[in-house]
């Protein structure tokens, strides 16, 4: 086995460590600082938004930053674009 | 007012207490009047590490609660004149620190003359870890070439960038330094351990020092003798330029690099 070793090529974990730190560290960092009651707080944004609007809550994006010194609670919705509606006479026949 | 520095990790056995021992020492060499402080109530160990375990009468908890004098709990270091040690108790009580307790030893220690007081951090994100980096002005963050420890570091730096008293008043920004311990340089040649610019990298700070994995460490720990008083040593040298560099010095990095042999060494050594 040890003669085999020589030729074996070595795997090099650090790269792999390396790479799943990076990613699990960005990951931590986007979510860190965010308040707990983050979640309820969209889903009931969400159900009144829903009783004016029918709009598809993947588009609905939360975010909280910090900037000179003040939170910022930022919400952005994208509005369905609405059918074009149909001409009147072309709904007769 | 005295500089606080906490030394933390979040992760466990990656050298706090080694390291708090040592630069306590490496700046009380320096001639900078030192107090260093254990957190970590319940499992009391720096006294153990600093070789002074059989004289502590009063500790940190019996401050707080005004069992006894500040004067009277510091207990003085055997080698260094204006080195003093405040242990962590032995009880069970966590709650028995308090953030108006810290406070009060912290601004006491301050108005008797210390330059530095360093906070030693118990493992973990609790209580005693919260305030052993709550009053900090800079935090010495301890990291092995490890994933666990370099993911609990980056929380660590999370918090000291939100839970400290300088964040929540916005008053400046923790200055923070990454230390890396047991560092293997030959390991990372091989590609078998995350090296120093890898960490760097993954943390986006820099390093005040890389202590290289040493036989000496517990040998040092044995004997209740900081590591870095001994001065034959890499391990030592590695803390020395740290201490150096918190000083604002700017020092190369030793000891990063595979030694190169000669060919005498080459053929005959291990």
């Amino acid at each position: 086995m040890g003669l085999l070793d020589l030729f074996r090529k070595q795997t090099k974990s650090a790269g792999v460590a390396k790479e799943r730190l990076r990613i699990i560290v960005a990951q931590e960092r986007s979510s860190r600082g965010v308040p707990d009651y983050l979640p309820l707080l969209r889903r009931e944004i969400l159900e009144v938004i829903h009783r004016y609007v029918n709009i598809d809550p993947e588009t609905v994006q939360i975010n909280v930053g910090r900037e000179e010194g003040q939170d910022i609670f930022e919400l952005s919705v994208s509005l369905p674009v609405k059918p074009p509606k149909p001409a009147q006479g072309a709904r007769r026949s | 007012m005295a500089e606080i520095i906490v030394v933390t990790s979040g992760k466990g056995g990656v050298g706090k207490t080694t390291t708090s021992a040592s630069i306590a020492s490496g700046l009380a060499r320096r001639d900078k009047r030192v107090a260093v402080i254990d957190f970590d109530i319940g499992l009391r160990n720096l006294d153990l590490i600093m070789g002074c375990e059989r004289r502590v009468v009063y500790d940190f908890v019996n401050v707080i609660q005004g069992d006894c004098t500040l004067k009277q709990a510091l207990i003085k270091d055997k080698r260094l004149d204006n080195l003093y040690l405040l242990a962590a108790s032995q009880t069970r009580d966590k709650d028995a620190l308090t953030e108006e307790g810290v406070s009060r030893v912290l601004n006491e220690l301050g108005a008797d003359g210390f330059e530095y007081i360093i906070c030693d951090s118990p493992a973990g994100i609790e209580k005693g870890a919260h305030l052993a980096m709550y009053f900090a002005d800079q935090a010495v963050v301890v990291v092995n070439p490890e994933v666990s420890s370099v993911r609990d570091s980056d929380r660590i730096l999370g918090l000291l960038s939100s839970k400290t008293k300088r964040a929540e008043l916005g008053n400046g920004k923790v200055t923070e330094h990454l230390l890396l311990t047991r560092y293997n340089p030959s390991r990372v040649a091989k590609g078998e351990m995350l090296s120093v610019a890898d960490v760097k990298e993954i943390l986006g700070l820099d390093i005040v020092g890389v202590i290289p994995e040493s036989p000496d460490v517990l040998a040092a720990s044995n004997s209740g003798v900081p590591v870095i008083m001994n001065d034959e040593s890499d391990a030592a040298i590695a803390y020395q330029d740290a201490v150096d560099r918190l000083l604002g010095e700017e020092k190369p990095m030793r000891f990063t690099e595979v030694p190169k042999r000669g060919l005498f060494a080459r053929m005959f050594g291990g």
